[in-house]
């Protein structure tokens, strides 16, 4: 934008046609700051979030240090402080929602991108992403009333009476805990790595399809040795996103994760994660420690989300632009 | 004949993972209809929840409680948002509008529980108490980026020969932005605001410690607040029979509205939007 010389003339001020140009053009400076200062709040917006956190987080940080993140004891009465059964139940709860989510969603989007006919396709897609715009509490409730009872009466005895040797599938089946909220977190994350794969995998070039199918492979030896591995880093930022997501899962998860902090091996037991403990307490935390506590959890949140954010836009970018010019390796 | 069958096989895998995913979708609403719908009458609608222990009642505040957030949100959201993209769009040279874009998709990523801290200690710490304005201005976050992304995108799908043609005429660039390309754009930017509010609409976690609850009306914006999603958590969870009867048909209002807008919004106003389709 070329700013003009403001210089200022007596002929600012008549209504000559001049000046009015003039003056518009300084309309034009102003829509400009105008505009900027609407982006600017947004970078305020986002510093004053990080500032906010870090600074209200002090007390926790400089009395727990780093030992925060290593002691189990929870204890707001004694003014005890640890952050690891809601860490571990927040890793353990959206590890059982990839291994669940990821083959489901990988699979949906093979299908809807490379066997579907783009009608069928395209109102496929729109369902999922339908389901993406379901909100959590709709979840919650359906796991707390149908899930839970399925889980306790259903599911859990028959994965002990098969699997019971593993440690992860032992001790009294109650229905909620770290298993049942890695379920519902799963179905809720789906439509992310559907839409997405589908995305990077329609973004291969259509020639790699076909010389392989030339070469005599079949259908699916032509999916799954050339086009999924040429959009494995897409395929692989859908992940992240979704592992993203399932990380800061608030709602669905308090209410079938039995909120308790503990750690265990097996998925059967309840737990507690990260947004579940800040959902349940933040309201009601007395004192400056506990708070501040609460608030350094946040943090962690938020700097685990930031991390794995940036990196799965980054995969993305990097398989769409490249798109046709992957070759696998 | 091995290679045959396997093709086969996980072709057909393939699609039973699309059908269980899309199952869900109807599962869920078919089950909240089947649950909530014999529940759902006028009193939900036009009455105040009843005391505990009383069955009957409704959730007239929590409705109401919403549409004020949903306002705040929109008040607070969407100008910062739809200026931002005008920004980035039209006048953005190169590092700001990087710097912006990054931003606003990393806002985007932020779990809303986290947004839920910031607005509490944006403005319920300063005002020692719970507030429909805080709650507003959580959703109002929430609502920026996406607003802020969409119409950039929109904005810059509008045709450059739309612009140079009223350069050409002589407008100046705020008259060519505000009148040829933000109304040649309006419909996808209309439907990127709706399906952030709708997006918001359901939000729970960032209520919780902002606008908090309310049994009664919340008069005025400075009072705590109940609102739809916040008030299907507490019933949910809540000790009594009568409370989840409502949870699902409280639940099933608000899956409603917010898939109706989802495909009003997407079926009518998406069509048409982008230049290059049509």
């Amino acid at each position: 934008m070329a700013t003009t010389p403001n210089a200022a003339t007596p002929a600012d001020l008549a209504w000559s046609p001049r000046a009015l140009l003039r003056r518009l053009r300084g309309a034009d400076e102003i829509a400009h700051l105008i505009t900027l200062i609407a982006a600017a709040t947004l970078l305020l917006i986002t510093a004053l979030l990080v500032y906010q956190l870090w600074v209200l987080s002090a007390e926790a940080r400089t009395k727990f240090g780093w030992n925060f993140f290593v002691t189990r004891t929870w204890d707001p009465v004694a003014g005890q402080f640890g952050a690891l059964p809601f860490i571990y139940g927040t890793l353990v709860t959206s590890a059982v929602a990839l291994a669940l989510a990821v083959p489901l969603g990988v699979g949906g989007a093979i299908f809807l991108a490379e066997l579907a006919p783009p009608k069928l396709s395209s109102s496929l897609t729109f369902v999922s992403d339908l389901l993406a715009a379901v909100p959590s509490v709709i979840y919650g409730l359906l796991g707390v009333f149908l899930l839970v009872p399925i889980m306790r009466t259903t599911i859990q005895p028959a994965l002990k009476k098969w699997l019971g040797f593993l440690p992860l599938f032992q001790g009294p089946a109650y229905g909620i805990g770290f298993l049942t909220a890695g379920i519902v977190l799963a179905i809720m994350i789906v439509p992310f790595v559907l839409s997405v794969s589908r995305e990077v995998l329609l973004a291969v070039a259509r020639d790699q399809r076909e010389a392989a199918l030339a070469l005599g492979a079949t259908k699916w030896e032509s999916t799954w040795k050339v086009v999924v591995p040429a959009a494995r880093i897409g395929i692989f930022g859908s992940v992240f996103l979704a592992l993203a997501r399932a990380l800061g899962e608030t709602m669905a998860v308090t209410m079938v994760i039995g909120n308790n902090p503990r750690i265990s091996a097996s998925l059967f037991s309840p737990g507690y994660s990260i947004a579940a403990v800040l959902a349940n307490e933040f309201s009601e935390a007395t004192g400056n420690l506990y708070l501040s506590a609460l608030i350094e959890l946040g943090l962690v949140l938020f700097l685990l989300t930031f991390v794995l954010n940036g990196l799965a836009r980054l995969l993305i970018v990097v398989t769409t632009a490249r798109g046709s010019g992957v070759l696998p390796t | 004949m091995w290679r045959k069958t396997l093709n086969a096989i996980m072709l057909s895998l393939t699609g039973v993972c699309v059908v269980i995913t899309v199952s869900v979708l109807f599962f869920i609403l078919g089950y909240l209809v089947y649950n909530g719908g014999k529940d759902l009458s006028w009193n939900f609608f036009t009455h105040l929840p009843a005391p505990v222990g009383e069955v009957g009642g409704g959730m007239a505040n929590a409705i109401v409680g919403s549409l004020k957030l949903l306002l705040l949100a929109a008040l607070f959201g969407v100008p910062i948002g739809l200026l931002g993209g005008v920004y980035l769009a039209e006048f953005g040279g190169r590092i700001v509008p990087f710097l912006v874009r990054y931003t606003a998709d990393l806002l985007n990523g932020v779990p809303s529980i986290v947004i839920g801290i910031f607005a509490y200690a944006l403005v319920v710490m300063p005002m020692h108490h719970f507030s429909t304005l805080a709650g507003g201005v959580a959703l109002g976050i929430m609502v920026i980026p996406t607003v802020l992304r969409n119409t950039e995108s929109f904005l810059r799908d509008v045709p450059s020969t739309l612009r140079e043609g009223s350069f050409a005429l002589g407008a100046n660039k705020w008259k060519m932005v505000a009148t040829v390309v933000l109304p040649a754009a309006s419909r996808g930017i209309l439907t990127g605001v709706l399906l952030a509010l709708a997006r918001v609409a359901g939000e729970t976690a960032p209520l919780l410690f902002t606008a908090f609850g309310n049994r009664y009306w919340s008069p005025g914006w400075m009072q705590p607040t109940s609102s739809l999603p916040v008030i299907i958590y507490t019933y949910a969870t809540g000790p009594y029979e009568d409370w989840h009867q409502q949870a699902w048909a409280a639940g099933l209002v608000l899956l409603g509205l917010v898939l109706v807008t989802n495909i009003l919004v997407r079926t009518f106003l998406a069509r048409g939007t982008s230049f290059e389709r049509s």
